[in-house]
């Protein structure tokens, strides 16, 4: 057993939180709130310069073949400054797929490219009416020769305005929620018949909503099995989880942090804040809270690899309940100990409380997981 | 003991349905219903149809406007306002310097000030909170000194709701330099024209817009606009933070918000199923019907002692405190009960007239940014926090 980082884990963090502390103050992610896209093309080069991008890529594709740890180890460097780039997008849930399901041939298309910076994918997997049940696509995909065509509608595609290539899942076969029957597409953002319509999220994201109407696509753009896609979405989305989960981390250790200083700092009945003892023991549950989740956060990034599917889930869908718990809890506490500066725009804790708010959105919430988790 | 209503408080109840039914222009309805932004046309609109019909302000002194109602037709009122959709009163004139200018203003400053908040032609602000006052509010800063008849005003004050929509504010300054800092403070009434005040918005973080730091910089102040003694101010504010707080609970709101997450949640599916019918959800709206229940019995209670002449006491402190701990957690639950679409940010969706295709249902819009902006409901009127000090203090003798 050893929970520690090894050498160029640690290399990895340090110098994330260095650049990062650096290059991306909260003066810049403001400036990126107000643009189209919510990045900047050039962080997202530097990303790729430092290594980034390839972390999830196989060695033989110009990555680094990192693990589950160092996307953690990332993820959470990037929560702690709230990065809006769309690293989630392409290189957890994009690289996920390519890498467990795609042929060679793909792979050898696709992932240099994304290690490089020039290629954005999105994960269009969510549908209208699926909540987050990764089984239910009711987006049908027809036979047409050797290809397909597809139908649907494919909601909230986190980052699908700047990606070059989306991947859908579709159904190929089987009822509106059959485990069975899902197959994976490769779609160019610019195929024929897919439309997308752009928005901001409340957390300062952005997604789309992408209707594909008799979109039609050729043989090789089948991501691995026709009719077996399911188990390819679960093992990715339990990796985005984990991912998320480690961003959460660096979200609610950035809050605490915060919000430890201000109760320091601000003074009021003569004293400072942090003199209250209703106030001392408040933020000791949040540290607890934040301990706890970073635990869970780096036993799900370990976990996820699992070879066995049920262990897996079990173990990705108790940190997503230990870390929607603790978000939830940190987020509300970090503005109601700030009082009014903590209701403020200006002020980042509002800024990490709705992206805290949402990842317990993403990928199923705290009542989804503890289903899942008890088996259900 | 006897829980149900007498039947003149049931016909009560139904004259007030019956007005709100008749009267409550459907617009205002719509936006209150489906959580939408009002703006300030919105409420003057409704508050002069409650002005005309003598009902704005139940509370106070038939004398002065009042409806002599008792309290638990005053509680009838706010319920039936509430689940009939009807937009919040703003406290500010009403609740707030209405009842101090009766209770310590001169016969001239009801004349001058009472009508016109009962017609809604004044738009009040309050002016107490302070950059370094906050929960500590005897801490305030901001000075008046004479100046002949006048006074000349100089200080911040912050986070003072719908400042932008006000014509006066009412003001906590300081006009001694007391040993102690409860001494020196006086209740001043300011118009919002005057020379020297700028108005500064601050931006909330789920986008919102009504609130605003406010600058008095040599604002010359008539010592008539003086409410009370010079030095009267800190009395006049404890007054006030006893005063008329049965409506503090937002119980029937609450209901009214209950009665939207189930309708919401009859129609998001959840495994197949409306997400109404799935036994964690349900059990968990359950719950919190279950805490408001308890609430609501809390507040009928203390209004029936009040109606039994017992003054309100520290008793609304548990009043608010749990009340708006109830009502986020009901925002919780709307947020959660519409999956990825609490995601999609349209600002604009929140405001009238929008008239683009809404993204996924057209209920998501508003939730996200509720949940955000009630997370202020702890916070001001004296934070969640205080509440309890207060409690243990003056109920517990802690
Ligand atoms: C949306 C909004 C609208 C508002 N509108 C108005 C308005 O119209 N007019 C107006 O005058 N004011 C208004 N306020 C201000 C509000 O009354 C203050 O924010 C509130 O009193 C808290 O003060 P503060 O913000 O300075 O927080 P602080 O007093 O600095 O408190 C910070 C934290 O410390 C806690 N704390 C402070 N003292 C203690 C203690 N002794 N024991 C335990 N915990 C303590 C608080 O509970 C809070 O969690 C508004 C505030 C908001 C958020």
């Amino acid at each position: 057993m050893d929970f520690t980082l090894n050498d160029e884990q640690r290399l990895l963090q340090e110098s994330a939180e260095r650049y990062l502390a650096k290059e991306y103050p909260f003066a810049v992610r403001r400036r990126l709130l107000a643009t189209d896209l919510g990045f900047n093309r050039e962080t997202w080069k530097a990303f790729a310069d430092l290594g980034w991008l390839g972390i999830g890529i196989p060695e033989e594709f110009g990555g680094i073949g990192g693990s589950g740890v160092e996307t953690a180890v990332l993820m959470e460097a990037f929560g702690a400054v709230l990065v809006g780039e769309p690293y989630l997008a392409t290189c957890v849930l994009g690289v996920g797929v390519v890498r467990l399901a795609s042929s060679p041939v793909q792979k050898k298309v696709l992932l240099p490219k994304v290690a490089t910076g020039d290629l954005l994918l999105a994960f269009a997997f969510a549908e209208p009416g699926s909540r987050y049940e990764l089984s239910r696509v009711a987006t049908r995909a027809r036979k047409n020769g050797s290809g397909f065509v597809l139908d649907g509608r494919k909601a909230v595609v986190f980052d699908a305005a700047a990606a070059d290539t989306f991947i859908v899942a579709a159904r190929t076969a089987g009822g509106v929620a059959d485990s069975d029957g899902i197959t994976l597409f490769l779609v160019e953002a610019d195929a024929k018949g897919l439309t997308r319509r752009d928005y901001p999220t409340v957390d300062g994201r952005r997604a789309s909503e992408v209707t594909l109407k008799g979109v039609a696509v050729d043989a090789d753009a089948i991501v691995g099995a026709v009719d077996s896609g399911l188990p390819v979405i679960e093992w990715v989305i339990d990796h985005a989880i984990a991912a998320v989960t480690a961003e959460a981390v660096g979200i609610m250790s950035a809050l605490n942090r915060q919000t430890l200083e201000y109760l320091k700092t601000r003074r009021q009945f003569g004293r400072p804040l942090a003199n209250f003892q209703v106030l001392q023991h408040r933020m000791v549950d949040m540290f607890a809270a934040c301990e706890l989740s970073k635990s869970m956060a780096y036993m799900a990034a370990v976990r996820a690899g699992d070879r066995d599917a049920d262990s897996r889930a079990k173990a990705v869908s108790a940190a997503k309940v230990q870390i929607g718990k603790a978000g939830r809890f940190v987020g509300q506490q970090a503005v109601q100990l700030h009082g009014g500066m903590g209701m403020t725009d200006e002020l980042p804790v509002g800024h990490y409380f709705k992206r805290l708010t949402m990842i317990d959105t993403l990928f199923g919430d705290v009542d989804f997981h503890l289903r899942r988790f008890a088996g259900g | 003991m006897d829980l149900t209503l007498s039947p003149h408080e049931l016909a009560f109840q139904s004259e007030v349905r019956a007005f709100i039914r008749d009267n409550l222009p459907a617009d205002i309805k719509r936006k209150v219903e489906d959580g939408l932004r009002l703006v300030k046309d919105d409420m003057v609109r409704w508050q002069k149809l409650l002005g005309v019909r003598g009902w704005m302000a139940p509370h106070w002194p038939e004398k002065y406007g009042g409806t002599g109602w008792s309290p638990v037709e005053r509680y009838l009122f706010e319920e039936e306002l509430a689940l009939g959709g009807c937009p919040r009163v703003a406290p500010f004139g009403i609740n707030m310097v209405g009842p101090v200018i009766i209770e310590f203003g001169s016969e001239a400053h009801k004349r001058r000030f009472l009508p016109r908040i009962l017609s809604s032609d004044d738009w009040w602000c309050q002016g107490y909170s302070e950059p370094e006052a906050g929960s500590d509010l005897a801490a305030l800063k901001t000075r008046a000194e004479t100046d002949g008849d006048d006074y000349l005003v100089n200080g911040v004050k912050t986070w003072t709701t719908f400042a932008h929509y006000a014509d006066w504010i009412f003001c906590l300054v300081r006009t001694g330099s007391k040993a102690k800092k409860q001494e020196g403070i006086s209740f001043l009434l300011i118009d919002m024209r005057a020379d020297g005040i700028v108005i500064r918005p601050i931006r909330t973080f789920d986008g919102g817009d009504e609130i605003n730091e406010v600058s008095f910089t040599d604002v010359r102040v008539p010592k008539d606009n003086l409410i009370g003694r010079e030095g009267q101010g800190w009395t006049i504010a404890k007054f006030l933070l006893g005063y008329e707080r049965t409506g503090i609970a937002g119980v029937a709101r609450s209901k009214k918000q209950m009665q939207r997450l189930r309708t919401i949640a009859a129609r998001e599916m959840c495994g197949g199923r409306p997400l109404i019918e799935d036994p964690k959800f349900r059990d968990k709206v359950a719950a919190v019907e279950i805490e408001l229940m308890a609430l609501e019995y809390t507040n009928l209670r203390i209004v029936s002692a009040e109606n039994a002449g017992q003054a309100p006491g520290p008793e609304s402190s548990l009043l608010k405190f749990r009340g708006t701990e109830i009502q986020q957690a009901i925002t919780e639950l709307l947020l959660e009960a519409v999956g990825y679409y609490a995601l999609p940010y349209a600002p604009d969706a929140l405001a009238d007239g929008w008239n683009e295709s809404p993204i996924g249902p057209e209920y998501a819009a508003p939730l996200a940014p509720h949940y955000f902006n009630w997370r202020k409901a702890s916070i001001y009127a004296g934070t969640n926090e205080i509440q309890k000090n207060i409690i243990a203090k003056m109920i517990l003798e802690m």
